[in-house]
């Protein structure tokens, strides 16, 4: 039988990605467990939150897949995130939500990832499919789509390269500049992010070839480039129009480049 | 020749970047890169001021093209910018919510 913890004994885990922190409350002593381990070196311990969830795991004998499409839909004020494997609602005025999930981290992952998104884009933020890293105080971005070479770039990332994450980077805006925070949310690796965070240098928009160079690259190609690299789940006239305009935004303050790169460490060379 | 009001679709995201105007659709996420003349033309689609004014009070106004040219080239950039529903077409004057506001 799963060990389960009474109500007055409700176990909560802050999980802080960007300096935000959301609670997730849960009787259930082993998922607890999960996604302490899941979230190793994210677990915040400040006892305010920006939002909280309470988790109810569904039945074992209840049919769960994380292969179904994934639907974020907003109705009174509340948002509504469906896929096979969980069901959630948030409320961004109160900040609490409720998340009903089988007992695996992809759900609750999946989760994380759209509310950040959601908070993000009312503050010029954003998730972008990249990698990202710090190196001498500076943060560099690398996105690409898949098999552009996140995970290559990140695997040569010199000993002196803080890795924030191979996946999904994070980017918050500060007054005029922009930060790199590390992230939970990691690819092909396997390896979870820092958890720090760097004011971001250039983003570099990733292509393999025969040699190592950054070239320029014209504001609306790489405005368009970085569009198709944000994450955003909604289906959501208004939200993509705020996430647009912080693309702009983004593309006015920090250098966008190509990087052209053999798959060896020398391409670190010219990052610094 | 019936005349043509164009305006600017609510359901778009639009930006002046260098000189160019950035549109994106955010129905589909296509995304219209405008030239200097496309964008004076984008800009004064208020639902209210005929094409054709659009073409002689500011196509011709401000840069050197000769009037029948002009309104060839607006007509093309019309057409395909309303088959994207980033531009509605009208000939009466379009004035409802579901317009851009300036």
């Amino acid at each position: 039988m799963t060990p389960t913890l009474t109500a007055a004994e409700k176990a909560t885990v802050s999980i802080e990605i960007g300096g935000m922190a959301i609670a997730l409350r849960t009787d259930d002593a082993a998922f607890q467990r999960l996604i302490e381990n899941r979230y190793a070196g994210f677990i915040g311990s400040s006892p305010s939150s920006h939002s909280e969830f309470d988790i109810d795991l569904y039945e074992q004998s209840e049919p769960t897949s994380a292969d179904e499409d994934l639907e974020v839909r907003t109705k009174a004020g509340e948002w509504l995130l469906r896929r096979g494997d969980f069901r959630a609602r948030w409320n961004p005025k109160t900040g609490y939500g409720h998340v009903r999930q089988s007992c695996s981290p992809y759900a609750i992952d999946c989760v994380l990832r759209i509310v950040h998104s959601l908070i993000l884009a009312r503050e010029g933020g954003f998730l972008v499919h990249a990698a990202s890293a710090i190196r001498n105080g500076k943060a560099f971005i690398f996105s690409g789509v898949s098999g552009a070479g996140k995970t290559t770039i990140s695997r040569l990332a010199p000993p002196d390269a803080t890795l924030l994450t191979d996946e999904i980077s994070y980017v918050r805006r500060e007054g005029n500049r922009y930060m790199a925070c590390g992230t939970p949310f990691a690819g092909e690796l396997a390896r979870v992010g820092e958890n720090c965070s760097a004011p971001l240098s250039a983003l570099f928009f990733l292509e393999k070839g025969p040699q190592n160079r950054i070239e320029p690259i014209g504001p609306t190609e790489a405005i368009q480039r970085l569009m198709r690299n944000i994450l955003f789940f909604a289906d959501d006239t208004e939200l993509v129009k705020l996430v647009f305009q912080s693309a702009c935004e983004f593309a006015t303050l920090v250098p966008m480049h190509r990087l052209v790169f053999v798959p060896d460490q020398r391409v670190w060379d010219i990052i610094r | 020749m019936a005349e043509k009001y164009i305006a600017r679709s609510k359901a778009i995201a639009a930006r002046m970047i260098g000189g160019e105007t950035m549109v994106m659709s955010a129905l589909d996420s296509t995304f219209f890169t405008l030239n200097e003349v496309a964008s004076t033309i984008w800009q004064a689609a208020d639902g209210r001021t005929p094409l054709s004014e659009i073409v002689t009070g500011k196509v011709c106004q401000e840069f050197d093209v000769d009037r029948e040219r002009a309104q060839r080239a607006a007509d093309r950039f019309v057409e395909e910018l309303s088959q994207h529903g980033i531009l509605l077409v009208s000939d009466q004057p379009l004035i409802d919510s579901s317009l851009e506001s300036r």
